[in-house]
């Protein structure tokens, strides 16, 4: 998909005003962080488990071109194939040259990250082959032709009506006057439809929630069952997996999957968790005959030793997306590309180049939630702030935020004219304000053009610190100072 | 060999500051000891507790459960289940010996056919590798005696596990495959390993929970305490 990331802010403006998205992030923001903080509390490891699940990528990551060695190998022995790709080209080419080979005319497809971000359905709908997303969530924004605004939630920005009408209109084979008001109404109607799909497919491709080097195995994780039921039919079975999925071992698989489905959506573990290894053997009574993984680079590989390498930790759970006020604010088309959200802004410059998106490091407000909540604790603030600066030494900074930097820069760095000036400022704004608030300010549109900014009353925050005593006081003082 | 891979691999090397051909190997050591991570104190239990938990969280996954001495009153326990659900008694069970050897007909009126699952299938009764107490998991592995088909096909699916096979946690499934394996001298992995934790669900529509996706509506666990023969 062509990135819309260079638009964010006109991107963000429509998503604020858009009624039905921001009635699903104002649910999404309260399920899903409520359910992943219950199913943490029920199990007492769960810190110990992150650090040993960050623990294990970090040494993968060291042993990268090891492990995908031995991973390789192992694939073979199982009787599956292994293509590596280092372009989104390249993995489409390899991909529609299986399906060719064997004469696909319908590919189904299980949700996949790496397949929205090599775009293989338009590139299979342009070479005569159709692609059926099975996901329900991916089926809707397929028949949308939208792409996904949450990892594990692809539907999410979406109502019940929007979909009805988009059942309504691409269903058209249906009685027009069928009742589609209930959630179960819709399912129905999915099932059905796809269960041809699934039936009838020659080739299925699904994505990898990891990749186990131990065995060449790919794990799949969905609670739908659709993934098992695309590789599980077709007479060939299509991975298409990034090269940082891989874990060593089993053991180490099962601590991965501890912490990925109570990050995500706050079960203690999905529904379905499938370990594929190879095609049918001889005896086996179903499954596929061809079983292929495509290796994507694009990109992954410069990230190895650069400041952004602890990035490949992700474990595309959706942790940092639904705990990010930016996120829960915009939703994720706004980000313009296939992620989204605190991971989307340290990966999509990295995937996509930082010109094109630019404005996504600086769409945080660094309050480090996410890195509280990411199963792997990848430090993404820290990150987003390394894309800052790169943009501020490459002067992609604009020039008023570049002198508002400086100036503050040569403020921060002498303590003593820093309070001098702060003090006037403070004292200066809060004999302009009173007690009140702003409506507007010089310079500070973009904070009072959307909201009113409180004046400070008082002294600074060190000046209080300096006149009272710690004990009792100092909360009178806290309360005093941030009064709004 | 495809294309890429050398450019990939030496850039990975590069980024890491390494050499080809450096003999030591983490990577292989780490495979060949395959050592467990932390195991929750969850999952680290007494047989009947096991048991115990297993039904707890299964059924707090939507699964309905129902436990059993004797094996060969499986046919009777599926019976039941039919009958609570108001479903003809036509079932496609797993083409395993120990299924097939079941008093369906005589003792239940089932009528039974054996194989891979199919789009016509409404029920299917499968054999369970294993299961998994921590989180009232299945662990089914496929072989010709057990079709993955059956796992996701019909609406209702029924699976027995036999209550010695109730791990605590993952770990131990894994170690029962590679004992399997060693002893067969076949490869640990069969072709699909399937965990499932209840049936199958989406919340994609509103973020409404809906059971019966893709996958089946309605799991239904027997658990079987008589040893295997």
């Amino acid at each position: 998909m062509h990135p819309t990331s260079p638009h964010f802010k006109e991107n963000a403006r429509a998503a604020l005003a858009d009624k039905p998205l921001q009635a699903a992030l104002a649910k999404l923001a309260v399920g899903f962080p409520q359910r992943r903080l219950e199913a943490a509390s029920r199990l007492p490891e769960f810190e110990a488990l992150r650090d040993q699940a960050r623990d294990i990528k970090t040494h993968v990551l060291e042993n990268l071109d090891r492990y995908l060695e031995i991973y390789e190998s192992k694939v073979k022995e199982s009787g599956g194939h292994v293509h590596w790709a280092e372009t989104a080209e390249d993995a489409r080419a390899k991909i529609l040259e299986i399906c060719r080979k064997a004469g696909a005319r319908t590919v189904t497809k299980s949700k996949s990250m790496i397949g929205e971000e090599i775009a293989i359905n338009d590139y299979l709908e342009n070479n005569g082959i159709e692609p059926v997303e099975t996901d329900l969530g991916e089926y809707i924004i397929q028949l949308r032709r939208e792409p996904p605004s949450h990892i594990i939630a692809p539907a999410i920005h979406l109502s019940l009506d929007q979909v009805a009408d988009t059942f309504l209109e691409k269903h058209a084979d249906l009685d027009r006057n069928r009742e589609l008001h209930e959630p179960r109404a819709l399912l129905e109607e999915a099932r059905a439809k796809l269960r041809g799909k699934f039936l009838g497919a020659d080739v299925g491709l699904t994505g990898a929630n990891m990749l186990i080097a131990e065995t060449g195995s790919n794990v799949l994780v969905t609670n739908e069952g659709n993934a098992d039921l695309t590789y599980g039919l077709p007479r060939v079975h299509i991975v298409i997996a990034s090269l940082e999925k891989i874990v060593p071992t089993l053991e180490d698989a099962s601590t991965i999957l501890r912490v990925l489905a109570r990050s995500a959506t706050g079960q203690e573990m999905s529904v379905y968790t499938t370990f594929c290894t190879g095609p049918k053997r001889p005896s086996d009574l179903d499954g596929p005959e061809e079983y292929h993984v495509v290796l994507l680079d694009n990109g992954r590989s410069r990230m190895i030793g650069s400041e952004f390498h602890e990035m490949l930790r992700c474990i595309r759970c959706g942790a940092c997306l639904n705990h990010c006020p930016i996120y829960k604010s915009v939703g994720g088309h706004a980000y313009g590309w296939v992620y989204s959200g605190p991971m989307g802004a340290v990966l999509i410059p990295n995937l996509i180049g930082m010109d094109e998106a630019a404005h996504l490091p600086n769409a945080s407000t660094l309050c480090g939630k996410c890195e509280s909540v990411c199963p792997m604790r990848i430090p993404l603030p820290t990150m987003l702030r390394r894309w800052r600066q790169r943009q501020y030494s490459a002067r992609q900074t604009g020039t008023f935020a570049r002198t508002a930097l400086r100036l503050w820069a040569g403020l921060a760095k002498r303590p003593k004219l820093y309070r001098l000036v702060m003090g006037l400022g403070v004292a200066a704004l809060g004999q302009l304000g009173g007690k009140g608030r702003f409506k507007s300010l010089p310079l500070a549109g973009g904070w009072t053009g959307v909201r009113d900014l409180a004046a400070p009353t008082g002294d600074t925050f060190l000046a209080q610190y300096h006149k009272g005593p710690r004990g009792d006081q100092s909360g009178d003082l806290m309360r005093k100072g941030f009064r709004s | 060999m495809s294309t890429g891979r050398a450019q990939i691999l030496d850039r990975i090397r590069k980024g890491l500051g390494r050499k080809a051909g450096d003999p030591t190997n983490p990577a292989l050591d780490r495979i060949q000891a395959h050592q467990k991570n932390l195991i929750p104190k969850r999952a680290q239990l007494s047989q009947d507790q096991r048991i115990d938990l297993f039904i707890k969280e299964a059924e707090r996954v939507n699964a309905t459960t129902s436990r059993i001495s004797r094996f060969d009153t499986v046919p009777s326990a599926v019976a039941d289940y039919l009958r609570r659900h108001n479903l003809p008694a036509v079932v496609k069970i797993a083409p395993a010996d120990d299924l097939r050897a079941l008093p369906w007909q005589a003792g239940s009126a089932i009528t039974v056919s054996d194989g891979r699952g199919e789009a016509s299938d409404a029920v299917s009764v499968a054999l369970a590798f294993a299961g998994v107490a921590e989180t009232g998991t299945l662990v089914m592995a496929s072989s010709p005696e057990s079709p993955t088909t059956l796992n996701f096909l019909p609406l209702d699916h029924v699976v027995v596990v036999r209550a010695a096979d109730i791990a605590g946690d993952y770990e131990t499934v894994w170690e029962q495959l590679r004992a399997r394996a060693a002893k067969a001298g076949t490869d640990v992995m069969p072709r699909a390993v399937n965990f499932i934790t209840g049936p199958s669900r989406t919340a994609d529509i509103e973020q409404t929970l809906l059971l019966g996706a893709h996958g089946p509506q309605r799991l239904h666990i027997v658990i079987v305490d008589e040893p295997p023969a």
